[in-house]
């Protein structure tokens, strides 16, 4: 659509602007100037520089949190993104069973982030839960409260519960929108299943796989609650991820200088890889 | 039926079963939960469902919890709206860099503002109110909102517009009257997003509020350390959480997929 | 390449069709000669995208048969039809470039390479595609992907019909006309079987040698253009086809003339009329003159139409159109008319006299 250049616009962006303004600027100024600043209560505060960064990229706990949101958010793009396009494709595309399979498949995401933790929690129990008391019978050991592989498998599963459903409804919908004549040249053509998929179905979910990638990046980067409630990032800390690690420096030390310099490292490797990730696409499409 | 349907069919039993498991818990006696592994409740009870229903420190979380979402659903669509209309029809100074800048607080981390957030709703004299948690939530809802409400403005023709500043329509009663019925889906769509952002998350609502505005997700949080004790009642009170989301659905059930797509597939 | 003859076809929509309304295709029988160029035309709902589909095999028939070269095809697939067929809208692989498009086909039946690049580089050529060869497809105009659509049909030696659905839809109105006689050289070049399903007569009677017209799921008529226009079978051809359309008028049918109002006309199929059911008598502008000894008539209205005049006037209450060639005299007020009886025809409730015997 060809737009035009009416700077009054500004007058009908204001509301946002402010709202987001008063929401994001004035705590991420707060954060930038805990960042430099030390303080020994009193609201007495000194300039300390980049102490903060210098000590944070050094801490061993700092980097152990950021190695394993890394594998997690990996592990879980890995399988939810091949799996939810696979569901996707295999849905039926018309008829009564449509509506019900996306109702059933969004409820996951209206469930409370807590509530999900509880959820699995319940559910992995080694005594009374299902997984759990299932997994033992099988005679496999399992205790998400003393092994830490349990206790990723657990979170790994919760998640692939909690947000596969999004990169389904996400594929879907652009699976939908592709016009039915595609699949008809396709069939005259002679292509087979592979075929129609690589070069009829791939392409055009380019645009939606993209978003569904970017947003399970991003929260997966950011979980917190469904973990906190399950684990509470243990056994020890072998699930405590950054959110965890952070809000346990934030709210329960006082460290206030080396909580912001964490927070705004954490935000800028989430900003920095989804830029890059997003300008590699782009740029694919541009060739 | 195809094969290939097996594979949404195992994905759903997939889904159900956690579900199921809470459902079984909640209708459980204490008795039974703590005495060991049972399928089904043996002895069927609504008693952990009495409980909460009877308590207002339980029921009056839920209460506490839909006024929230509910003035958060309306602020991020109400201003949302207009500024999606500019995004969509005109070039402005900063358009751009206004736009990515609020869609880059969709990446912040709720955990990077739950210190900030709160040192600033209490100086404004907004802590553990309703308030605090509806505008601490449109942090990551309203860029949301604009971005779904500008992708289905987008594919409304300007010539709607045109057409009725020739008929003399002013610019509000056109926006109301004509363009906010064309739309409706988006911002059925765009709320829909909102309510579910705001109705699933846990660590702000919990953190700016104490007694006064205190939340289900966080009345949940004292249940959830005993294990065994109390486990029914939190299982009852996850159960209760899914009513709002299923009713949701329910209604927006034929635009999902299309919803999903944002407008903009 | 083949012979198609289709038998008795019927295909309905629903699940369970109970009356005739029910059919999108109601029991049609039709032959197509092998290297023949065919036009499937009506207005929009005529089935004839039906038709289309049934022979393409992308729908089954619900009743009948379809058969290439007296092979009953009805229920095989698409791929073992070995048709090829472009569609309103230019479906095109967007990843891959314009000779990769071309070659898919191929390459789904596993084709050699070498041959795969004497084939494209040929269909390439015929269809100017050449200088884009390694050009992304997805960068191309409309008439552009068409041209592809329609090379990855060319491209298979054995295939035995290509098929267009309204393949003009999307293109640029100057540029239809030029693609339209690139359809045409190209039958005339390859000599395969070609359907062309349109709405536009233009494009069906410049395009084809034979033209089948349908309305409300059946064929009202299969002939070539100039009998479409001379002999239209059925009022509906006569309007439908011509522009203006066929003037028809009520009529009585006494010892094979037609009687109208109080006149007594000679016609084309006087014998064949049995003078049952609902009698008029169609006869097209072309065919209508000022004569001074004919029919009184008012004139109504003289509109423009280029290289003619188009002239209305009322006969005895009825609206008869007729063409006056520039330069010409322009009757005014009352004249008087004369209808050509060679072809003015008896139709009896709609069909014309004879046609269905």
């Amino acid at each position: 659509m060809t737009k035009t250049q009416n700077n009054r616009a500004w007058w009908l962006v204001l509301p946002v602007f402010l709202m987001v303004a008063f929401n994001a600027l004035i705590p991420l100024m707060t954060v930038v100037n805990y960042s430099v600043q030390e303080t020994f209560g009193n609201n007495e505060f000194f300039w300390s520089g980049t102490t903060w960064f210098q000590q944070l990229l050094a801490d061993d706990q700092f980097l152990d949190s950021l190695r394993r949101q890394v594998i997690f958010t990996a592990t879980v793009l890995v399988i939810q993104i091949p799996l939810g396009l696979s569901i996707a494709l295999c849905m039926p595309r018309k008829g009564p069973w449509v509506s019900v399979c996306l109702v059933l498949m969004s409820l996951p995401l209206l469930v409370p982030w807590n509530v999900v933790g509880s959820m699995w929690n319940i559910m992995a129990l080694p005594d009374i839960g299902l997984l759990g008391k299932g997994l033992n019978a099988l005679g496999i050991p399992f205790n998400y409260t003393r092994q830490p592989i349990s206790a990723w498998f657990t979170v790994i599963l919760m998640d692939v519960w909690h947000w596969t459903s999004l990169v389904v409804l996400l594929c879907y919908a652009g699976i939908v929108s592709i016009p039915d004549a595609y699949y008809q040249a396709a069939k005259v053509d002679g292509a087979r299943p592979w075929a129609v998929f690589r070069h009829i179905q791939l392409p055009k979910l380019k645009h939606v796989l993209t978003i569904a990638i970017l947003l399970r990046f991003m929260d997966s980067f950011m979980i917190y609650t469904e973990v906190i409630v399950l684990t509470g990032g243990g056994p020890g800390s072998t699930t405590k991820f950054l959110s965890i690690d952070l809000v346990q420096k934030a709210l329960g030390g006082f460290d206030l200088g080396p909580a912001a310099a964490f927070s705004i490292v954490y935000f800028l490797i989430i900003l920095l890889l989804s830029w890059l990730f997003y300008t590699l696409m782009m740029r694919n499409e541009a060739k | 039926m195809s094969k290939r349907y097996l594979v949404p069919l195992i994905y759903i039993i997939f889904l159900m079963l956690p579900i199921y498991w809470l459902l079984n818990m909640s209708f459980k006696t204490t008795n039974e939960i703590l005495g060991g592994f049972t399928l089904y409740p043996r002895e069927f009870t609504l008693a952990s469902y009495q409980t909460i229903l009877n308590d207002p420190t339980w029921y009056m979380a839920y209460v506490h919890s839909l006024v929230y979402v509910g003035l958060n659903t309306l602020f991020s669509v109400a201003v949302a709206l207009p500024a999606a209309y500019a995004f969509s029809r005109y070039h402005f100074l900063g358009d751009k860099h206004l736009f990515f800048w609020l869609l880059s607080n969709r990446m912040a981390p709720p955990a990077v503002f739950v210190l900030p957030f709160v040192q600033l709703y209490s100086s404004v004299g907004l802590f553990d109110t309703h308030i605090a948690v509806a505008l601490a939530h449109t942090l990551f809802n309203i860029p949301l909102a604009v971005w779904i409400l500008e992708g289905f403005m987008s594919g409304v023709p300007k010539e709607l517009d045109e057409t009725a500043y020739v008929d003399g329509y002013s610019f509000p009663s056109f926006f109301v009257r004509i363009f906010l019925p064309t739309i409706s889906a988006g911002i059925g769509v765009a709320a829909f997003f909102c309510f579910m952002f705001s109705w699933v998350e846990m660590l702000l609502a919990k953190n700016l509020t104490s007694v006064a505005a205190k939340p289900i997700v966080a009345a949940m949080t004292k249940t959830s350390s005993a294990s065994g004790y109390e486990l029914g009642l939190l299982a009852a009170a996850g159960v209760l959480t899914l009513i709002p989301g299923a009713i949701v659905i329910y209604f927006v059930r034929n635009y999902i997929a299309k919803g999903f797509a944002l407008g903009r597939v | 390449m083949a012979e198609i003859r289709i038998e008795k076809l019927r295909h309905s929509y629903m699940a369970n069709p109970q009356t005739d309304d029910d059919f999108a295709l109601k029991r049609l029988s039709l032959t197509w000669q092998d290297g023949g160029a065919y036009a499937l035309l009506g207005p929009s709902g005529c089935g004839k995208t039906t038709l289309l589909n049934l022979i393409s095999g992308l729908l089954v028939p619900t009743e009948g048969t379809i058969s290439f070269n007296g092979r009953d095809v009805s229920r095989a697939s698409p791929e073992e039809r070995n048709i090829a067929q472009v569609f309103q809208f230019p479906v095109i692989y967007d990843t891959m470039t314009v000779y990769d498009n071309l070659a898919f086909p191929l390459r789904n039946r596993g084709v050699a390479e070498a041959e795969i690049r004497t084939r494209v580089t040929e269909i390439a050529e015929m269809l100017e595609l050449t200088k884009t060869l390694n050009n992304r497809a997805s960068g191309l105009t409309a008439d552009g992907k068409q041209k592809i659509s329609l090379g990855r049909g060319l491209v298979r030696s054995d295939v035995n019909v290509i098929m267009f659905d309204e393949p003009l839809t999307v293109i640029d109105p100057h540029l239809k006309w030029q693609l339209r006689s690139k359809l045409k050289e190209l039958h005339l070049r390859t000599r395969r079987t070609m359907i062309y399903v349109t709405h536009d007569q233009t494009e069906a009677l410049t395009f084809a040698d034979q033209v089948v017209v349908m309305n409300l799921g059946e064929v009202v008529q299969a002939a070539t253009p100039v009998e479409l226009f001379e002999k239209p079978q059925h009022t509906f051809v006569g309007h439908f086809i011509g522009s203006p359309g066929m003037n028809v008028l009520p009529c009585e049918v006494r010892g094979g003339k037609a009687h109208f109002g109080g006149e007594v006309l000679s016609v084309g199929n006087g014998e064949a009329a049995t003078g049952k059911g609902r009698t008029e008598i169609g006869v097209r502008p072309e065919f209508v003159t000022i004569a001074g000894d004919g029919m009184e008539a008012d004139v109504v209205r003289v509109s423009d139409a280029g290289r003619f005049r188009i002239v209305e006037t009322k006969v005895k209450g009825h609206t008869v159109k007729l063409l006056v060639k520039e330069g010409d005299a322009v009757p005014e007020g009352r004249t008087r008319l004369a209808f050509d009886p060679s072809h003015t025809h008896i139709y009896e409730d709609g069909w014309m006299a004879g046609s269905r015997s």
